[in-house]
């Protein structure tokens, strides 16, 4: 049914049409509005059997969810940001155990200095966690994603995380075409657990392992990943079949037919990078669009199979690799085929909610179109406010706290959530 | 042939089991149809008193509910010694997922048990590091929820599975490899750590109990009562290590005893905020008596300068008897 519906209220009915059986809720903006909504529709009896449990922390969610789940329910949780990081320690344990928990990321930046806004920080950091890492565009995908997940996590017993951007997805009312119960029940089977606690046949889970075969179970996490490398994009067109629109897969090519440069990114950002390809297209500019949907498992050979005829790529990075640059331009340059000699660019953008604009854009689409860019490129770098704190560094040794210093030079300029 | 009387009690407490007692009236251990959960071939040092706690614990819980139990384990002593890859000790479904979340992993699994309609009951367990200390945070919301968790904390006052470092359970002046037996103060600090189980009455869940290896027949009969309420309940075990704490293998339960006839470890039950029954002693032995065979108090011992030291851990020990009214001349123990 379609309906005009806020991101969360959206990903939130669909998660219900799931049938979770526990769902955990620590509040952490910009994920509230997801975890209350399920709130509701189990308070309501809407949603049910269903556990709903207000914990005290995001380790203690993942880790209710841990149980729930080797107990052979469905679990469900949402998180961002800080509270991503403060359940680090579960969220390895829930992918070592095997656990298909489905987890909702509102990406939001990671402090200090704390920051409530859209970036990928949060996610990225979590990359080698062995969770599946899904990236939504559009409210309607994060909608979509999240009945994918389920059966990708059980089919594959490992968790997955769909990732949305924070309040730009979540907090955005779109239309979005809702499924009915009957829809995602002829979707979605029932969870048939690999491992359970059953007191009829007792198992041991998660017992010390030691050198002798650590490897080999790593390994076997990094096999089920490639796995599903080959499950998303099955599922995405079982989807697709099913409900009647494209939605999730690994990549999702635009204009890339005879694209010499290519843009790669993940996220809603894509929306904004397809308006100014659009018009550089017009332009008669060679120009196409890869949207990374799998972040992990990494699509390096869909990548590389679709990247074959482009000479210079550019990653629109909502996140850093502090000391080293681009995260998901890493990836891209290992996935490619160094005999093609393809050019790169890390563009860092949108750090901390800043606003990704199509002029800024452009000017960078025009600088790796031409071959001028940076290998590192920062968007929309305020220079001289840069400067200007490295040189009261360099004078006073007491130069006080950056962040503040930043935002005082900027005065009322900072006040304004650009 | 004359019927001799046999006089059970011949180690002054109820610690045996025996199969000579009317029926209703032995251990769950004295039954040949005892679960077993933690069955042999674990690898605990000779004389723990962590196993052996845990063994008579989980398998009292497993005939209160009628085997129909799952666990979960924080990361230590018990976890590590019961699982070497690829063998396990338990003889039940046992998960094991972190060192600090093992209270959340059992608030999943019983509200995964809710959400199937299962009755199947749930128990957690953790040392005094995982319980006091690292998985406090959980363990306080597994309480506040009143979620259907019987939790025990095997205390052995330190941290054993990383080479016996001081806990917030570890008592005042004993040394560990963090609080070592050097300069004007040796040992662990006075007047810090924490009373979890007075912490968890505070909390008014349904049962908080505190027992030592030294009267089995108490745990289990702990173990057995709180397994027939509902909700959040708490069982802190005092479980002797003789790695840790410096004592002979066989003098476990003596030392556990004595850390109750002292008055250090006073054993106490209760619920909804109120102590409601106490462990009596008969006499009060004096602190020194615990402290002595123990390595790890032995700086206490060298010079006359331990005296100071001993009289405030007596101080402890008074108070204790005081607030609990430890002592009653008519009592078994
Ligand atoms: C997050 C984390 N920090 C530290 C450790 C290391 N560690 C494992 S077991 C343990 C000690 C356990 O002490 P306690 O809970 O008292 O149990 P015991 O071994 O004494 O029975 C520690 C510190 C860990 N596994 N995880
Ligand atoms: S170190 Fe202590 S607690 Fe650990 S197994 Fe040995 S005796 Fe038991
Ligand atoms: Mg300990």
């Amino acid at each position: 049914m379609l309906k005009q519906i806020e991101g969360s209220r959206a990903v939130a009915e669909t998660v219900a049409l799931c049938r979770p059986e526990v769902v955990c809720a620590y509040p952490i903006s910009p994920q509230t509005h997801i975890v209350e909504a399920v709130g509701e529709l189990v308070k309501s009896g809407a949603l049910a059997p269903c556990e709903y449990i207000n914990v005290e922390s995001e380790f203690a969610a993942m880790s209710v969810a841990i149980g729930a789940s080797a107990a052979g329910a469905r679990a469900y949780t949402a998180t961002a940001s800080q509270g991503l990081l403060f359940m680090v320690e579960a969220i390895y344990n829930a992918s070592g155990l095997g656990l298909p928990i489905v987890m909702t990321v509102a990406n939001r930046a990671i402090g200090a200095p704390i920051n409530i806004w859209n970036d990928h920080s949060d996610a990225l950091s979590q990359r080698d966690s062995g969770w599946i890492q899904l990236f939504a565009e559009t409210n309607q995908e994060a909608a979509d994603l999240h009945i994918q997940a389920f059966r990708l996590a059980e089919a594959l017993c490992l968790p997955v995380m769909v990732c949305m951007d924070g309040f730009i997805l979540t907090h955005a009312y779109e239309r979005v075409d809702l499924p009915t119960q009957q829809q995602v029940d002829a979707f979605l089977p029932r969870y048939e657990p690999r491992q359970v606690l059953d007191p009829l046949d007792p198992v041991t889970i998660g017992a010390m392992v030691g050198p002798e075969a650590f490897t080999e179970v790593r390994y076997l996490a990094h096999y089920r990943q490639e796995q599903a490398l080959e499950m998303i994009p099955e599922i995405a067109t079982n989807f697709t079949a099913a409900f009647g629109r494209d939605s999730g897969g690994l990549v999702r090519p635009y204009r890339l037919e005879d694209a010499e440069t290519v843009v790669l990114a993940l996220g809603s950002v894509l929306g904004t990078i397809k308006d100014v390809i659009d018009e550089m297209r017009d332009a008669g500019v060679k120009i196409g669009v890869l949207g990374i949907v799998s972040y992990r498992p990494f699509p390096a050979e869909a990548i590389r199979a679709a990247m074959s005829h482009a000479k210079r790529w550019v990653v629109v990075e909502k996140a850093l690799a502090v000391g080293m640059g681009g995260v998901v331009s890493t990836d891209v340059r290992m996935a490619l085929d160094p005999a093609l000699h393809q050019v790169g660019t890390a563009a860092i953008a949108g750090l901390g909610g800043r606003a990704i604009t199509k002029d800024s854009l452009r000017r960078l689409f025009d600088t790796v179109v031409d071959g001028t860019a940076e290998p590192l490129h920062f968007l929309d770098l305020n220079l001289p406010v840069v400067k200007h704190e490295l040189e009261r560094m360099g004078s006073l040794r007491r130069s006080g706290p950056i962040a503040e210093n930043l935002l005082k030079h900027l005065g009322a300029v900072a006040a304004r959530i650009a | 042939m004359g019927y001799t009387p046999v006089k059970f009690y011949q180690t002054g407490t109820h610690t045996i089991g025996n199969r000579l007692l009317p029926a209703d009236a032995r251990t769950v251990q004295s039954d040949d149809d005892r679960a077993n959960a933690l069955s042999c071939g674990h690898r605990a040092c000779q004389g723990c008193g962590e196993a052996l706690g845990a063994r008579y614990a989980v398998d009292a819980a497993m005939r209160a509910v009628g085997g129909d139990l799952v666990a979960a384990n924080a990361t230590g002593c018990l976890e590590v010694f019961s699982t070497p890859y690829p063998e396990t000790s338990w003889q039940i479904p046992w998960i094991h997922s972190l060192f600090g979340n093992a209270p959340a992993i059992a608030t999943g699994l019983a509200a995964a048990m809710k959400a199937k309609g299962k009755a199947t009951r749930v128990i957690a367990q953790g040392g005094d590091g995982g319980t006091t200390d690292i998985g406090f945070g959980c363990l306080s919301g597994m309480f506040e929820r009143n979620d259907d968790v019987l939790y025990i904390c095997y205390d052995n006052e330190a941290y054993m599975n990383t080479g016996v470092q001081r806990s917030s359970a570890t008592p005042p002046a004993a040394r560990t490899a963090t609080t070592p037996a050097l300069g004007a103060a040796p040992g662990n600090v006075f007047g810090q750590g924490k009373d979890v189980p007075r912490i968890a009455l505070a909390h008014e869940i349904p049962y908080v109990a505190t027992a030592t290896v030294a009267n089995l027949r108490d745990l289990e009969a702990k173990v057995t009562h709180a397994m027939s309420l509902h909700g959040a309940r708490y069982i802190h075990v005092l479980v002797p290590c003789p790695l840790g704490w410096g004592t002979a293998s066989h003098d476990t339960i003596k030392i556990a005893r004595l850390a109750v006839e002292t008055g250090l470890f006073p054993v106490f039950e209760g619920g909804n905020g109120d102590v409601t029954g106490v462990l009596k002693i008969r006499a009060k032995r004096p602190v020194e008596e615990y402290l002595k065979p123990q390595k790890r108090f032995a700086h206490l011992f060298k010079d006359a300068t331990g005296a100071a030291t001993i009289a405030r851990l007596q101080a402890i020990a008074d108070r204790n008897i005081a607030r609990y009214g430890l002592i009653d001349p008519a009592a078994e123990v």
